[in-house]
């Protein structure tokens, strides 16, 4: 009898050499799947099981995952760009011409980057508008909520340190007026201002400094806040579902009726009962 | 003989090392903070040379858009104003047809000369939180106007001047 394409796989995750890389082996129990995500080093920041309703799209709208799939979408055309691109004045400017008209594909990495930019500055906002809404952001989610406020703040200087990469009169200006914003700051201000330009106006220097920040410094510190964002997620209980948050639960065996000011009224759900296995 | 306040050795190195540490931390912040102020800057000359005074013509405001400063010929002299808006750092205009400078980025507008209590440089309206400053002129050996646009001058001062 010839075999199907799924014991075949189910062989091949027999093998020495698989086994050697991943380690929870073939089979199908909910053990082996619990360990396939706990034993990945990526995936392991997840939980090992979640509630098949939180996987629906009515649940988050996907607005979380979408903003990391923009994220993921900026670097892999990120890198490329970097290619064809010198952070030098007036050099920028003939390159972003270049990627336009002469490297191939180079119309097209350039503006799947520029639209993924403005994608991810909006799904951030959407996504925070969500969890909000939702009340999400509740105890014991306090602390993801404030790593949430980091990660915008984070998207934001990666798009305004994008922005004068070009170094078209665009870019020229817009990084004018937003460093002269800076300098508002009391006593410090200008120092500000300077520190950031790496010198007295916008030039070969600020251009050079936004460049390292957009390509290197910020995506990594996004990289760091992100992971720990992840983490959070498990570590607080999984995913936000209203019908099945402890304080929810509790207060339909009372016959009490649920509001959304369920934390003010019943303070803090007690999570810590099974919830650190998922 | 052992009191109170004596440290145990695993305390003793503990302190120590977190002292140095800290010492650590604070060096490395002062030179971090060395580094990325830049000592030595290729930027343009604070001081420009704006060429002879008889290229502008008495009562004429010229803008020097790579410099960012006006060049103004009035009745009393030669003077200079930041061309340079005070509110978020946009380049300025001179609208004739107003007699009056003004911002394209947030609409600030200033007086280009002399009305009533107020001195060219002023704001008429807008968001500017300063006039437009007055810059030091003078004539070189060659007979230049030249502009140090590092300098402000206070305005209508007799030395703001270049009288030809």
């Amino acid at each position: 009898m010839a075999k199907t394409l799924d014991q075949h796989f189910d062989d091949l995750r027999s093998t020495r050499v698989w086994r050697s890389i991943f380690r929870s082996g073939a089979g199908s129990s909910t053990l082996k799947r619990a360990m396939a995500i706990q034993q990945n080093v990526f995936l392991h920041l997840f939980s090992t099981k979640v509630r098949t309703r939180m996987l629906s799209f009515s649940a988050t709208w996907y607005l979380g995952t979408l903003t990391l799939g923009t994220f993921l979408i900026l670097v892999a055309t990120g890198i490329p760009l970097m290619l064809y691109y010198h952070p030098s004045v007036p050099q920028a400017y003939a390159d972003t011409k270049d990627l336009q008209f002469v490297v191939s594909s180079g119309l097209f990495l350039r503006n799947l980057h520029r639209w993924s930019a403005h994608a991810m500055v909006f799904l951030v906002f959407a996504h925070m508008f969500k969890v909000f809404y939702r009340g999400a952001y509740r105890s014991p989610r306090e602390f993801n909520w404030v790593i949430g406020v980091i990660l915008l703040l984070i998207t934001l200087l990666l798009s305004y340190t994008g922005y004068l990469l070009p170094w078209d009169q665009l870019a020229y200006w817009a990084i004018t007026v937003g460093s002269n914003i800076a300098s508002a700051v009391p006593v410090i201000g200008y120092k500000i201002h300077f520190l950031l330009l790496g010198g007295h106006a916008v030039n070969a220097n600020a251009l050079l400094r936004f460049y390292v920040l957009h390509c290197m410094i910020l995506p990594l510190t996004a990289i760091f806040f992100i992971a720990i964002h992840f983490w959070r997620i498990r570590k607080d209980g999984g995913l936000y579902a209203h019908s099945s948050e402890p304080a929810v639960l509790q207060a339909q065996v009372q016959g009490t009726p649920t509001s959304p000011k369920i934390g003010e009224k019943w303070g803090t759900p007690d999570t810590s009962g099974g919830k650190e296995e998922q | 003989m052992k009191t109170t306040e004596d440290l145990s050795r695993r305390q003793f190195f503990t302190k120590l090392g977190l002292g140095s540490l800290s010492i650590a931390a604070v060096g490395t912040a002062a030179f971090s903070y060395q580094f990325l102020e830049p000592n030595v800057l290729y930027e343009p000359s604070p001081v420009v040379n704006a060429g002879k005074p008889d290229r502008y013509p008495l009562d004429s405001v010229t803008l020097d858009v790579n410099n960012g400063i006006y060049i103004i010929h009035s009745q009393e002299g030669y003077f200079s104003l930041s061309a340079v808006c005070t509110h978020l750092g946009c380049l300025t205009a001179w609208k004739p047809e107003l007699n009056m400078i003004a911002c394209p980025c947030h609409g600030s507008k200033f007086y280009v000369q002399a009305q009533g209590d107020h001195k060219p440089g002023d704001k008429i309206e807008g968001p500017a939180p300063k006039p437009l400053p007055w810059k030091r002129i003078w004539l070189n050996d060659d007979g230049d106007l030249l502009v140090d646009r590092s300098t402000d001058v206070p305005p209508l001062a007799r030395d703001s001047f270049v009288r030809v």
